[in-house]
């Protein structure tokens, strides 16, 4: 019997050929689809409503939500949890998993765990350094870099064993991603870097926020020389800005983030300059599906998650897909975009 | 110290050179090494090894030296100890975003292998994952161990 309340299980999809999780996420990408995925701020809280009604404002709109791991190394709700009350109800959570808090016996644990809940895709990272934080009194970790926690996540996978040669029973069936930084230096050795990630076992990117065009062109020039496209997606970074206040904050104290001068003179001369920030934003994603290599965006869009909708709606880089989300072959798609 | 660690990435291309001149003497060394008895030398050797490389590269000592594959500075301080490449956080004027008063030792390590031919190559190579029990270890006496061992096996053993 069904009960009327039951929640939508998050049951996993076949995994087709040449394809490693099964998740959509992954279906997205290898099917040719300009994917979309956000991040999800997790809550200071333990209650699991706070995490849903943070999934919910995506919902019919993007294709995977990354749930960060203590970014900015502030303290939150751990990524693994969010990525388990999400799976829940069937959403396709980006596990972000960072080296600074966990070392190799942790780390491997949450792979299998994640993995064993559902999350079909994780991404790995270096993780801010402590001082960002909330906690710059704790101990770094960093047993791990992102690069040679790739390295252990895809020999679990493909390998069947933990880095101390111990074997597994059951492989982690995932998808998995790093982060990769255009506008960091050294510039010239960045295309290389995301190379060494691809060798290490990244299957996608998700980049830092790109707002110079020139040089992710560039970048990705060089990507394409080093005959990386074929082997991995790419997501371009991006994100609404708020004024050019806070563009100004942002380049001066978030670590590797480059704002060009001419977006904020341009932000700065707008009458609603958060509604320019947008219009940047939907204009960066416009011009980024037209860069050959670019399979999709990452929105990054912190403390204006409900902006999201109206970016992606208003890019029109969906084509008229409808992302999935618990209730979308139930019910009609949200007209939430329409009054704005 | 951190003014001779600069004078080492410049003069990376020297440094590997003479690295490599050297390695090859530890190699052919090993004979006597197995002799002495490898732990036993290794405390001692250990100690020359910190004081040479410490001057020279602030040296920590992991005891898997990779100096060659980072243009000859330390990855190890690197404040999260990043064997593969910068972190996204390296600030405008190349400076690390723990330290700010640092240049990011990756932005070295670029400019460094730029120096040594096939630098850049060897930079690219994957890092696995450090074993941190030989952290203190020699890496000299390590490398004498495994190429000298290596060798044998090409040579079908002796």
């Amino acid at each position: 019997m069904r009960f009327e309340d039951e929640p939508v299980p998050g049951y996993p999809l076949p995994i087709l050929p040449g394809h490693t999780s099964p998740g959509r996420f992954e279906r997205v990408l290898r099917a040719g689809g300009f994917a979309i995925t956000t991040e999800l701020a997790p809550p200071d809280s333990a209650d699991p409503e706070d995490v849903y009604k943070r999934a919910r404002v995506f919902d019919g709109y993007v294709d995977a939500i990354n749930a960060t791991d203590g970014s900015g190394a502030n303290c939150h709700m751990s990524s693994i949890a969010v990525c388990a009350l999400l799976t829940r109800v069937g959403y396709a959570p980006i596990m972000q998993i960072s080296c600074r808090d966990k070392n190799r016996i942790a780390i491997q644990g949450d792979i299998l765990g994640g993995a064993a809940m559902g999350v079909a895709n994780m991404l790995c990272l270096t993780g801010d350094g402590v001082q960002a934080g909330d906690h710059p009194q704790a101990k770094p970790v960093f047993d791990l870099d992102c690069v040679s926690l790739l390295d252990i996540a895809r020999t679990l996978r493909d390998d069947h064993h933990f880095q101390s040669g111990r074997k597994i029973t059951f492989a982690p069936r995932v998808f998995l991603g790093a982060a990769e930084n255009p506008s960091g230096l050294p510039y010239a050795w960045r295309p290389q870097r995301l190379a060494k990630k691809v060798a290490a076992g990244a299957q996608f990117i998700q980049t830092q926020y790109c707002y110079d065009l020139p040089l992710l062109r560039s970048f990705m020039d060089q990507v394409e020389t080093l005959g990386l496209l074929g082997k991995v997606f790419i997501l371009a970074g991006v994100g609404p800005l708020r004024s050019a206040k806070t563009a100004e904050w942002m380049r001066k104290n978030v670590p590797g983030m480059h704002v060009p001068d001419e977006l904020i003179t341009r932000l700065a001369g707008a009458q609603d300059q958060a509604r320019e920030g947008r219009n940047i934003c939907i204009e960066l994603i416009q011009a980024m599906r037209e860069i050959r290599g670019i399979s999709g965006v990452h929105i990054m869009a912190y403390r204006q998650e409900e902006s999201v909708a109206e970016i992606v709606d208003k890019s029109a880089v969906l084509q008229g897909r409808a992302p999935w989300f618990p209730a979308r072959d139930a019910s009609p798609l949200p007209q939430r975009i329409a009054a704005s | 110290m951190y003014s001779v660690r600069g004078w080492s990435v410049r003069h990376a291309r020297g440094l590997n050179s003479f690295y490599r001149g050297f390695e090859s003497i530890l190699v052919r060394f090993d004979g006597v090494f197995r002799a002495l008895g490898y732990e036993r030398i290794e405390r001692p050797v250990a100690l020359v090894e910190k004081a040479v490389k410490g001057l020279l590269f602030d040296c920590r000592m992991c005891g898997q030296c990779v100096l060659s594959s980072t243009g000859m500075s330390c990855p190890m301080n690197c404040p999260k100890t990043l064997r593969n490449g910068p972190c996204g956080g390296v600030r405008a004027d190349g400076n690390c975003e723990v330290k700010p008063d640092m240049k990011c030792v990756w932005v070295e390590a670029y400019r460094g292998s730029e120096r040594i031919p096939g630098g850049i190559a060897a930079m690219s190579q994957v890092q696995f994952a450090v074993d941190q029990r030989q952290q203190g270890r020699s890496s000299w006496l390590r490398v004498a161990r495994q190429k000298s061992a290596a060798a044998n096996d090409v040579s079908g053993g002796t």
